[in-house]
């Protein structure tokens, strides 16, 4: 009859990696064994993995295009901005809210999320240009909505054909005089998968949209709240901490962002980095041009959410704030604890892997390790080395082709509004107490010494994985989540979080407890194989016997 | 029915080629189809009498799929069948996908279907094959026999060359065979004999040697091939011998292209010559 999962035979990290290479061509091999590392903890540093490479053709990759990095993560979860993309109506379908990006319309009502706006290219449009197209397209939005800003994204044909989107935007904003229009050259064969486009969009947001909005803002400890998405909600609850806390979010890069919110961004006082990968490049432009530090932070797990908390009063330095945070952690964690718990009884001791995004699989280690689960593999699908490794090992970065390919653009201190937030001393002061700015140190640290790391790990390792290491819960994106199931294990999204949600925050935190061991504790698993695989011998006797 | 199509640089004649030597055939009772495949769409001018048809690309835009044959071709000298394939302006848009578009259409159509009664079709391409889109008339065997019009000038060779390299490709994969290099003369020192040897080192022939004729530029003057301007001139009489050696050629290869320092000293061996 149907019974626990046994446990196979305890796996050496060693073995297991010689196993997931084992099937490869040897230049195959070769190349992968480099994303594939055991974590130790070496002195003060960490090994060196190969991140933010090509990924092998005929790998089956959880990789995305640099169109979705773009389009479907930085821009799609704006709410007054209409997203246009100019291309075939296939890759304008899956810019249609396919992540779980919440949003409120607030009092304005203004909110476009719910959309699908397409130029919807044919066969001729490809042949003459789409440029006539475009611009009409621009035109009609604008006469029926009269939106603040309409941004424009690039499909593949459309760098192949080389419609000049960025003069067509130019000449329609002129033209329409009060709607900000502005492109992206997204296309998605760019760079080597979806960090392109975030680095793409970090750019042209900067650009076109930061800093347009100088009136002054109202509430004390401004802060930016960048790389959080609100998936599933995140963004509310942490939007509901910080609220009750008194701290002021001017923005969010990007869950339920307003234009305002991306035009007014260099009126804060601080920057709170959520998801490094896809970020962290507004973030030091904003140092760079208006003077606004920025910090990492991390809201996922209520531990994290406590830390990044304590760091964001710590930086303001007020009592007031330092008090208002302690008083809202021990009114908040009473609630937190209870459940957690209860949920570790069942929950600890059981084993994880994250396979998904440029923090995520970061972040939702701290989840699993209040449950008392263990990660024992983990990866990024699109982050670089710096997300492995930490950001010290930036002024080493082998800056290739593929990458050379992306603008980096040059920033030079704003001469009216560069203001900078922090004196030398106070700076100073704050970094002797061990307050750190512009750090992070990545996922390897964070991870117990003989975990697999795997960078763009890919269908067939990660079925590979599942099968020999069993784990209890695996975590990566809609493509990975029925294959894995099928093997019996439980998946969980953690791109779009199936339908479940917050995570972040603490109520988040509860969420997740609550899922995860509602996923390991089914019994549901137990019951793939039907009892005559379990165990073929029937035994049954005749009744005359 | 033969399938034809014509390469070569770009501004070397093509299209004046293929349509004077179109008037040949028609001389010796062919039906013959021209398919320009030029965004710029003057490749059946002086069949025509002058840039008097509507592009398939254009009709296409304007009447949506509703389209029929007789909208897309036009009857022009000695009853030639003309179709432009058309194009995008310059700098917009892709010239290649359009190239594509109008040749299935005018298949799925029945442009070649055995009930027209075509003996031959005629591709004139853009000088240079940049995309897949101008390979289409090599490629899937819309065409089965290439001509490249070159002269005795070094780029002219060098495109040869190239256009050769892309047959060689195609040939491997379907029936496509080089049928020779038609000189077309620019008058430089030893051309017919830099361009025959030319050939023969690419395991062709030169099929025909046109000798430079103002008549020609009359002619065009006239919007008209040189045979129907004027079928005593002498210049009327090459064109029906390219004609006849078309006709009648056998000689079908798959080319193999020469190495650019080949190409250099052949340049070498025939230009200094006289000097």
């Amino acid at each position: 009859m149907a019974t626990a999962k046994k446990k196979l035979v305890q796996w050496e990290p060693t073995d297991v990696k010689k196993e997931l290479l084992k099937k490869y061509p040897a230049k195959v091999a070769r190349k992968r064994a480099k994303q594939i590392l055991i974590n130790e903890a070496l002195e003060n540093t960490t090994p060196e993995i190969t991140a933010n490479v090509r990924t092998i053709p005929g790998i089956i990759t959880m990789r995305g295009c640099t169109y979705a990095g773009c389009k479907g993560v930085i821009m799609g979860p704006t709410r007054d901005i209409v997203n246009l993309v100019h291309g075939p109506i296939g890759c304008s379908f899956y810019a249609w809210l396919t992540r779980r990006n919440q949003t409120d319309a607030g009092v304005d009502g203004e909110n476009y999320i719910p959309y699908c706006f397409s130029t919807d290219m044919q066969d001729s449009d490809i042949i003459f240009g789409g440029e006539k197209k475009l611009a009409a397209a621009i035109q009609e939005i604008y006469d029926i909505f009269h939106p603040k800003a309409i941004t424009i994204f690039a499909t593949c044909p459309v760098g192949l054909i080389g419609d000049d989107i960025h003069t067509v935007a130019r000449n329609m904003k002129a033209q329409l005089g009060d709607c900000n229009v502005f492109a992206f050259s997204c296309e998605g064969y760019k760079g080597v998968s979806q960090s392109a486009g975030h680095h793409i969009a970090n750019n042209q947001v900067f650009t076109h949209m930061v800093g347009e909005n100088n009136d002054e803002k109202a509430g004390e400890y401004k802060i930016n709240l960048l790389g959080e998405y609100n998936i599933g909600g995140d963004g509310f609850e942490i939007d509901r901490i910080l609220r009750k806390c008194g701290i002021t979010t001017i923005s969010t890069f990007s869950g339920n962002s307003t234009y305002d919110q991306f035009a007014s961004a260099h009126k804060a006082d601080l920057s709170c980095v959520m998801c490094h990968r896809s970020i962290n490049y507004v973030a030091d432009m904003m140092e760079t041009k208006f003077g606004i530090p920025w910090i990492k932070v991390n809201f996922i797990g209520a531990k994290s959410t406590i830390k990044s908390l304590r760091k964001i009063a710590e930086y303001f330095g007020d009592q007031k704030l330092i008090d208002r945070v302690e008083a809202v952690i021990a009114e908040e964690m009473p609630a937190v604890d209870a459940v957690c718990s209860d949920v570790l009884t069942r929950t600890a001791g059981k084993t994880a892997m994250l396979f998904v995004g440029g923090s995520r699989a970061h972040h939702y280690q701290d989840l699993f390790a209040e449950m008392g689960m263990k990660t024992i593999s983990a990866g990024y699908e699109f982050a670089h080395r710096d997300d492995y490794e930490g950001r010290r090992v930036i002024p080493t970065l082998k800056v290739d082709a593929d990458s050379r390919n992306i603008e980096e653009l040059e920033i030079e201190a704003d001469p009216e509004r560069f203001k900078p937030r922090k004196t030398e001393a106070e700076l100073k002061a704050l970094e002797e107490k061990g307050f750190k700015f512009k750090e992070y140190d990545g996922i390897m640290p964070d991870m117990d010494p003989g975990a697999l790391v795997i960078d763009d790990c890919n269908q067939y390792e990660a079925e590979k994985l599942v099968e020999l290491m069993k784990p209890d819960i695996f975590c990566a994106g809609i493509k990975e989540k029925f294959s894995i199931q099928k093997l019996g294990v439980p998946m969980k999204q953690l791109h779009s979080y199936d339908s479940g949600g917050p995570y972040a925050g603490f109520k988040g935190a509860v969420n997740f407890y609550k899922e995860i061991d509602r996923l390991v504790n089914s019994k549901v698993w137990s019951y793939m194989k039907a009892p005559w695989q379990e165990s073929p011998e029937l035994s049954a006797t005749y009744v005359w016997e | 029915m033969r399938k034809v199509a014509i390469y070569g640089k770009g501004g070397i004649g093509k299209s004046t080629t293929t349509q004077n030597t179109v008037a040949g055939l028609v001389e010796m009772g062919k039906k013959v189809m021209v398919v320009g495949c030029d965004p710029k769409a003057d490749s059946t001018r002086l069949l025509l009498g002058g840039l008097a048809q509507k592009s398939v690309l254009d009709t296409l835009r304007e009447e949506g799929e509703d389209v029929e044959l007789d909208d897309l071709r036009k009857l022009g000298y000695g009853g030639t069948w003309c179709v432009e394939s058309g194009g995008p302006e310059p700098g917009v848009g892709c010239a290649g996908r359009g190239i594509i578009t109008s040749i299935n259409m005018l298949e799925q159509l029945g442009a070649y279907a055995p009930s027209e009664g075509l003996d031959y079709a005629f591709y004139d391409v853009l000088g240079d094959v940049v995309c897949g889109g101008f390979a289409m008339p090599i490629r899937d065997g819309k065409a089965e026999e290439i001509y490249i019009v070159c002269s005795g000038e070094m780029m002219a060779m060098y495109a040869a060359n190239n256009i050769c390299k892309g047959i060689m490709k195609f040939a491997q994969s379907g029936n496509v065979r080089l049928g020779g290099l038609i000189c077309n003369s620019r008058a430089v020192d030893n051309e017919r004999e830099m361009i025959e040897e030319l050939a023969k080192k690419i395991g062709t022939q030169m099929i025909s040697f046109v000798p430079r004729d103002n008549d020609v530029q009359r002619a065009e003057i006239n919007r008209k091939t040189v045979i129907e301007w004027n079928p005593e001139v002498k210049q009327a009489d090459a064109y029906r011998s390219l004609a006849k050696a078309i006709d009648e050629n056998q000689m079908f290869v798959i080319p193999k292209p020469l190495a650019i320092e080949e190409l250099e000293q052949l340049l070498l061996d025939y230009g200094l010559m006289e000097a």
